[in-house]
Order: structure tokens, then sequence, then C-alpha cells
């Protein structure tokens, strides 16, 4: 099958730190992909990239088979690419309905009643529906959270980027979101999921990358990346024997 | 759409969603009302009144602009001067080639428009604070331009033809009501704006800029079509105040000083509340009124009011009305049945 998203020779460096080095990676259509890699892998680089906040200095972007690398933010969430970001950014004054809804009326591009209509089908998947006329402002840490998977989810995307949905959050919560994000995976929606709490991840994903130095080190099976000694010594900064223990412990 | 298809938990009947607000009659009757009484007041009271509150609503228009451009889109401009001066010299301009002053105002509107087209380009290279002294700078470059125009009457300005075969009252009342409907117009073009798709856009735009982007709201877009109709209504001050004063200054027009009102205005009335501009204009017209015999002490007043609302009202009055009573003459939001 043709990937959904295809990402080849990416490269993008601030000075002498390269955040993204002649990086290629594919994502196919319904696929769940987990980014895992220490500090400064360049995983949100590599979202902002995909999402147009941030362009490469080499490589292309392609998304469902049209070229991207150039295109404006907007217009990539119109194309089908959803988008949750690490530190949340609410639309502060405006009610968790309403930020919702300015994505469906915007991302999605639905009017009046299908538009509320979406909102509300996706307020109630994230469990946000009792807190619809909240200004967002006032939502605590997991409900921001819930709220930036939903407002990716109201612009009708084919793919989410997730980036650390789960961090911050006690284990009940991180629980609750996986459920909601398996859910979404098993309709069909494309995800990709940065996540530090890997065994979130390994409930979810069928696939998982490695990056480090702005490049992929590893690219598999969850366990298989997770029991490979680089991505042991580079993500979870132990030794073999350390990491191995680690790795067991975090895939029970 | 496999997703859309899994997602009909929620029959089309039970989301039931209002524009926020409390009473939708009571805020559509309260400012016709106003409109029908002020419409009136030329046959009802002594033309030094008028005149005056042709000042005012001029004020209601203005501020109405800055908070559309400020306070929905995020756009702090300090330099709307350029098109009250653009708008001023249009009418000047096109009265002397022969067209009706009052209609003219149409066209200096649109003449505001044409200029702020090329002026966005280079203004919204420019962001935060330096948008904001930017825009300052281009409003004195067109003062600058203009005064070396001869045929615009250079650095002393020019008087209005075409209003000389016009009855004073007359052409007081016409003014008047030419300038209640600025100040209609502009709040109207506010709430209608608002209340539409693109309304929310420019709050989630000013709310946060990065998100908005990935909302799908084509950022750029928005803030273009705000800073547009936001020229068009300085514009057509800038009409007004030329009709009304029957002749335009350089100076006078072009002053940062219209640009230090607005702010004012909106500051204390409540930025980001459409009744924010209008309750405001009228506590600064009234201040305006009533200090005008203190000479330098005026100044010194306001300033220490702006500085006072700003530090512990930052809602401004209407915020405090709201929060008290939860009116809301033009609701803009919405309000879910839960």
């Amino acid at each position: 099958m043709a990937p959904l998203l295809h990402l080849e020779n990416i490269t993008k460096s601030f000075g002498r730190v390269t955040v993204a080095k002649d990086m290629t990676l594919s994502v196919a259509p319904g696929e769940a992909l987990g980014i895992v890699g220490p500090n400064g892998a360049g995983k949100s680089s590599l979202f902002a990239m995909i999402s147009g906040d941030l362009r490469p200095d080499r490589g292309t972007i392609r998304f469902d088979g049209r070229d991207i690398t150039g295109a404006a933010p907007h217009a990539r969430t119109r194309a089908g690419i959803g988008r949750t970001y690490q530190v949340p950014r609410p639309f502060e004054h405006l009610t968790v309905f309403e930020n919702v809804l300015v994505c469906g009326h915007q991302g999605a591009r639905l009017k009046g009643r299908a538009a509320w209509q979406r909102t509300m089908e996706v307020l109630d998947r994230t469990g946000l529906a009792p807190l619809a006329n909240t200004p967002a402002g006032r939502l605590g840490l997991l409900q921001r959270k819930r709220l930036e998977v939903a407002r990716a989810m109201g612009t009708g995307p084919r793919l989410v980027l997730l980036d650390e949905v789960a961090g911050g959050l006690t284990e009940p919560e991180v629980l609750e979101l996986v459920t909601v994000v398996r859910q979404l995976h098993t309709e069909g929606l494309g995800i990709v999921w940065i996540e530090h709490v890997v065994h979130a991840l390994v409930k979810t994903v069928g696939r998982m990358v490695c990056l480090a130095g702005g490049d992929v080190v590893a690219d598999g099976d969850p366990v298989e990346v997770l029991a490979d000694p680089k991505v042991r010594e580079l993500y979870l900064g132990a030794g073999p024997e350390a990491g191995a223990g680690t790795a067991a412990e975090v895939l029970q | 759409m496999s997703l859309s298809a899994a997602l009909t938990s929620r029959a089309a009947a039970a989301v039931d969603v209002r524009r926020a607000g409390r009473s939708a009659t009571v805020s559509a009757l309260m400012p016709l009302a106003a409109v029908v009484v002020l419409a009136a007041l030329p046959f009802l009271v002594y033309a030094g009144v008028t005149d005056t509150l042709v000042n005012l609503f001029v004020l209601i228009a203005l501020a109405s602009m800055w908070n559309l451009l400020a306070g929905f889109g995020g756009l702090v401009s300090v330099g709307q001067q350029a098109y009250i001066g653009i708008g001023a010299y249009s009418v000047i301009a096109f009265a002397g080639q022969g067209v009706q002053p009052y209609l003219a105002i149409l066209l200096a509107a649109l003449t505001s428009v044409i200029f702020a087209v090329p002026t966005s380009w280079l203004a919204f290279r420019l962001r935060g604070d330096y948008f904001a002294v930017g825009t300052w700078v281009i409003a004195e470059v067109y003062r600058l331009v203009v005064v070396r125009v001869d045929s615009l009457g250079g650095a002393s300005g020019k008087g209005l033809t075409g209003l000389a075969g016009i009855d004073q009252t007359l052409r007081g009342a016409l003014t008047y009501w030419v300038a209640l409907g600025l100040a209609f117009a502009s709040i109207a073009t506010c709430y209608l704006l608002l209340r539409g798709r693109l309304g929310l856009s420019l709050m989630a735009v000013r709310d946060e800029e990065t998100a908005a982007g990935s909302a799908g709201i084509d950022v750029r877009r928005a803030k273009y079509l705000v800073y547009l109709v936001a020229a068009a209504g300085c514009g057509a001050a800038g009409g007004v105040i030329t009709v009304s004063s029957l002749s335009v200054n350089p100076d006078a027009v072009f002053s940062v000083q219209w640009s230090a009102y607005m702010i004012f205005i909106v500051v204390i009335g409540g930025i980001g509340f459409i009744e924010g501009p209008l309750l405001g204009a009228v506590v600064f017209f009234a201040l305006q009124q009533f200090l005008a015999d203190y000479g330098s002490w005026y100044l010194v007043l306001l300033g220490a009011i702006g500085m006072a609302a700003a530090l512990w009202l930052p809602g401004g009055l209407w915020g405090v009305m709201r929060d008290r009573t939860g009116l809301s003459l033009f609701p803009v939001g919405y309000h879910v049945r839960l």
C-alpha cells in the first residue's frame, strides 16, 4: 500500500544543532507508529516539520501522494493531518466547545449543525462533554491534554500526531487516555505518537521508531525495538543488562 | 471517512446549541431602540447637542474598529490614524471632483481599504510590539507624503467644498445622522463578523496563533480580513470628521492621539467585548466634557484612569458589568444545553 505520510531525506539544523539528518520515514494508512528517543533527538521538530510549523532545510514531505513540504499549517490540517502539542495550547478565552468547533469549521470544513454535532461527538469521545461550556483557560492538565486530542479529532484527520499526551498524567489518567487513542486507531485512524511513557505506547502501537541525533536508529516491532541494545543504551540511558530489565518491566 | 461514520453516537436532535447570552430578545431590541431615539434627536434638541454627539459617534466607531483589531484579532495597532487621515483626505479629494461629500464617505472607506492592502504586506511582516511601532511609523509616512501634495493643501490642510449650498441646520442634522449611521454600522459589522465562523477563528488566532494554524485556520487570511475591515471603518470615520469640521488638517487627522483615544476607550470599556468600546466611548466622552476646563489636569486624570483600569479592571467596565449581571448585548459565543 502507498504510504499515507512519507518523509524523504529530511534535513534540518539550527546552527550547529541538527534535529533531522537525512531522515527517511513512512507511515502507512491506518498505521499506529510510536516514536521514542532521548531528549533532543528531534522528535518534536519532526512533528513541527510534518504539521508545517517548521520547514526542513532539505528533503520532501508527502501526504497522501501530495508534496506538502512548503504548504502552510492550515493547508496540511485541511488535507487530513491533525496534531496535539506537548505543552497544551488551548484557546484560553474560548469554551471547550468553541475550541473544538473552530477545528470543525476550519479543519474539517463543516458548517452549522453538522459542525456542532461533530464537536459534541468528539467531546463525548474524549470525555469533555460535561465541560463543553467551560472556558479552556480554566481546565486542569488532564483536561487540557484531552482538549488537545479533541481539537486534533475535530479537524477530521486521517492521521493524528500525538506529542506526549500522556506526559505529566497520573497512572489512571494515562490508562483512560490510552483507551481513547486505541479506540480511535481501531476505527482506522493513522497515529504517530511521541511518548516518554513507554508502556502507554506499547499498549497501542504496532510499530516503533527510535530517533537519536536526528536520525532513525531502530524501526520495527515495539518489543524488538525496545530490546535493541542501541535503543537501550540511548533511550533508557543504561547498560545492556539494566536496559533489558527495564524493557521487560515496561512490557509487563 | 470511516471515522465520521463511526461517530454516530449522538443524534442530530440531541445537540442543542444556543448562542451564548441571557436574553436574546432584549439584546436585539435595546440597541435598536437606542438608535431610534438617537435618530430623532435633531428634532428634539439644540444643534449644539447633536454637533457634540457627532464626536461621540466617531469615537464609538473608531474604538469598535480598534477593539476588533486588537481585542479580537490580536493586532495591536498604534497606526489606525493612517486610515482616519486617508479617509478624511479622500472626502476632500472626491468632493473636489464634484462628488456629494456625504456619499464620498463611502468612497473614503473604499480608498482606505485600497491603501490598507499594500500597507498590510509591510505591517504583517512585524509582530507584537514591532507591529505596534511599525503601524505608527507607517501612519507618519502617510502624513509626510500628504503634506507634500500641494493639491491637497500641503501642510496647512484644505477646506471642504460641496456642502455650501445646504442649509446649516439641515447640514448639521445630516452630519449627525451620518455619524450615527457610522457608529451603528461599526458595531453591527463587529457583531455580524464575530458571530460567524470568521469571528471564532479570529479569537482562536488571538489566543494561540500556532495552535490556530493546526486547527485549520488560515491565520494570515483572518488577520488580513480584519485589518481591511478596520481600515474601512477608520476611513469612513475620517470622512465623517471632515464633513463635520468642513476642513482637514494633516497634523490633526494623522495624529497619534487618535490611537491613544481608541486604546483608552477600549481599555476602560472592556477589550474583547463588543459592548466595551460603546461603554468606554460614553465614559471617555463624559470625562472629556466635564474636564474640558481643567487644562492639562484633564490629561493627567485620563492617564491615571487608564492605568487604573488596566491594572484593576482587566475586563474593563463591561467585564465587571457582565460578571455581575450575566448580561450580553451582543452575544457571539456558543452555549451547549447539556
